[in-house]
């Protein structure tokens, strides 16, 4: 399905927030969102809705942190598929009474664990965890499997490996938020060359969450650089996340994500969307900013930088390197 | 040049201590926990250790961290190597008959796993004689109200890493406010994503940048609570 819109358009509007979204809906602090899958049923699918209305032609289930390791957190590690297929089925149903085409693309994260030899998660285990979330996915209707927020290559494969398993396709997007790369100093060229290799193949790859927008335009800048072919979807936060008094608010404007959409086309992105912040009037904006936007020259850092606003986590300094260690000699 | 064997015994104290922060740096454990033995072999106090080999290490790991030229890989290689030579340094330096400097209770949010930061900051309060009490992570407002009741610390630390965990900390806050003990405890609280104008409007009593920051805070307290207790 994804595959066919792609065929006769040249991008495709992927959805905005999930979780800040459920947190100005009333979700509260260290609540999983993946409970209200069942808890408020009305409330996922009026989520989904919005972004429909507003011109999202692929929606991401509320499954976010649905693996048994971030249920687990909740003590829901019991009901990966029940919760699964429930957010399936929320986005499926949104998806088939709309107007236009909808894909619904399953939501698998992080499962906030640390990969052997660092943590004790091995990738075998990994794979039969992403299984079993998956599975869930698959019975509640997805189309197809949405990897985020990645930020190890290992993690990345477990998710690639079991959705393969599940005979599902899939996209798999990193969040490149420390200096240039992801936390585990995976740079966006490393893991555009990393997860193009994976067999299947996936469908995308790209960039999601992270810090501000310029920030992940370098980074697709860098992931269609170094893989010319492939779909690259970006999907930025909407500004940067600021902790003002007791709240936390993003600094985007609609016109802000309007010009970041323009951009995100211009970097040489397919699919574009949002990530935490992004509300469905940041979404309209951005669809009517595509609709009317011819697909431009790729930006440098400086113009993204000059229409964005400044990075917020600027790669090191030039000629920063490693302290050289007497035992390194480095 | 690499330089693979360096025999840490025949270095004077100045060049060991170096060679111990490169050690920390490589994330070299069994380097760390000889040159901890080392030089507490030499005479010197479990204190200085951790602060000058130990802290100061993971200090300039730290720097280049938030530079962005190492990554997590390298820096949780350094915290394990910190924590194995904290490991030797921890009982001795409870025996060293230092008077007690208070009590604290620790732990992760709920919804939360991370647990660098907070282990730093135990450390830290340890070597500053501080005894702790660590909940780990992904703590609820049950576990850190049962911890009060068992432990009757002095201060209770809370640690958050995610926008959507920190407000967590004001539901502690509330609970303990509703169970009537929120004057008997200092509560600090940390974690980058969190500031002053934030811990105030949940309700602590103060925000602590980093972990030595959450030292000096805690000794704050605590002497402004003994000097009220020898006033009331
Ligand atoms: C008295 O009480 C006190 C006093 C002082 C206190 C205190 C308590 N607590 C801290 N302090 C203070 O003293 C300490 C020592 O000086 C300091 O502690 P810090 O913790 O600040 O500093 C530590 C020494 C070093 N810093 C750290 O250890 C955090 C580093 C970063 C890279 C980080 C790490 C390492 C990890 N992570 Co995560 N991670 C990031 C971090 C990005 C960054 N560059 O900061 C951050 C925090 N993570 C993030 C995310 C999103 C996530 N992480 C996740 C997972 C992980 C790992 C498991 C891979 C790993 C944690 C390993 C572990 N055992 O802790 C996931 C969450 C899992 C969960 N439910 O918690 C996941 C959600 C990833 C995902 N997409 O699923 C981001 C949060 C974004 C946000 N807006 O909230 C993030 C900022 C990265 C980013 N995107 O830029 C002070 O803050």
């Amino acid at each position: 399905m994804l595959q066919d819109l792609l065929r006769t358009r040249d991008w495709l509007l992927a959805d905005g927030a999930t979780g800040t979204t459920l947190f100005a809906m009333g979700l509260t602090s260290g609540e999983a969102p993946e409970l209200w899958n069942e808890a408020h049923p009305d409330r996922i699918r009026r989520l989904h809705q919005d972004f429909v209305s507003a011109g999202a032609d692929i929606i991401l289930t509320n499954s976010f942190g649905g693996t048994s390791r971030r249920l687990f957190l909740h003590n829901a590690q019991e009901r990966v598929i029940e919760l699964n297929r429930l957010a399936a089925q929320h986005a499926r149903a949104v998806a088939d009474a709309a107007d236009h085409p909808v894909v619904v693309a399953g939501s698998v994260g992080p499962t906030g664990d640390l990969f052997a030899p660092l943590g004790a998660l091995t990738e075998a285990e990994a794979v039969d965890i992403f299984a079993e979330q998956i599975e869930g996915l698959k019975a509640g209707g997805a189309d197809l499997i949405w990897i985020e927020t990645m930020s190890a290559v290992e993690e990345m494969r477990a998710a690639a490996t079991a959705a393969a398993r599940c005979g599902m396709d899939y996209v798999v997007t990193a969040s490149f938020d420390t200096a240039g790369r992801t936390m585990m100093g995976i740079t966006p060229e490393a893991m555009a060359d990393a997860t193009t290799s994976f067999t299947p193949a996936p469908h995308g790859i790209g960039c999601n969450c992270g810090v501000g927008a310029s920030d992940l335009l370098v980074s697709v800048l860098g992931i269609t650089a170094a893989k010319p072919d492939a779909i690259v979807i970006a999907k930025a936060n909407c500004g940067i996340p600021q902790v003002r008094g007791g709240s936390i608010d993003y600094t985007g404007t609609p016109e802000l994500m309007a010009d970041y959409a323009r951009l995100a086309c211009d970097s040489g992105a397919r699919i574009i969307g949002g990530c935490c912040g992004t509300t469905s009037e940041h979404l309209l904006a951005m669809r009517r900013a595509l609709e009317t936007h011819r697909r431009g020259d790729r930006p440098d850092t400086e113009t993204l930088i000059a229409r964005l606003g400044a990075l917020a986590s600027p790669p090191p300094r030039e000629g920063a390197t490693r302290r050289a260690t007497r035992r390194s000699g480095a | 040049m690499a330089d693979d064997d360096i025999n840490l015994d025949a270095l004077p104290d100045d060049e060991l201590v170096t060679q111990m922060h490169d050690d920390l740096y490589d994330g070299l454990k069994d380097e760390i926990t000889a040159g901890v033995d080392i030089l507490l072999s030499r005479g010197w106090t479990p204190y200085r250790v951790l602060t000058e080999a130990l802290v100061e290490g993971m200090r300039i790991v730290g720097v280049d961290f938030r530079d962005g030229i190492l990554f997590v890989p390298e820096v949780l290689l350094s915290a394990n190597a910190m924590k194995a030579g904290m490991a030797i340094l921890k009982p001795l330096l409870a025996q060293t008959g230092a008077p007690k400097t208070g009590k604290m209770v620790i732990g992760t949010v709920k919804g939360d796993i991370h647990d660098i930061g907070k282990n730093l900051v135990a450390m830290m309060m340890e070597g500053a004689g501080f005894e702790v009490v660590d909940l780990g992570v992904n703590t609820d407002v049950d576990r850190y109200l049962a911890a009060i009741d068992e432990h009757q610390p002095d201060i209770l630390g809370m640690s958050a890493l995610l926008t959507t965990t920190m407000p967590y900390m004001k539901v502690v806050i509330e609970a303990l406010k509703t169970k009537g003990i929120r004057d008997r405890i200092v509560v600090l609280v940390g974690g980058a994503p969190l500031n002053e104008e934030f811990s105030l409007s949940v309700g602590a009593d103060a925000y602590c940048r980093d972990a030595a920051v959450a030292v000096e805070t805690a000794k704050a307290f605590m002497a402004r609570r003994s000097n009220q207790m020898s006033a009331g």
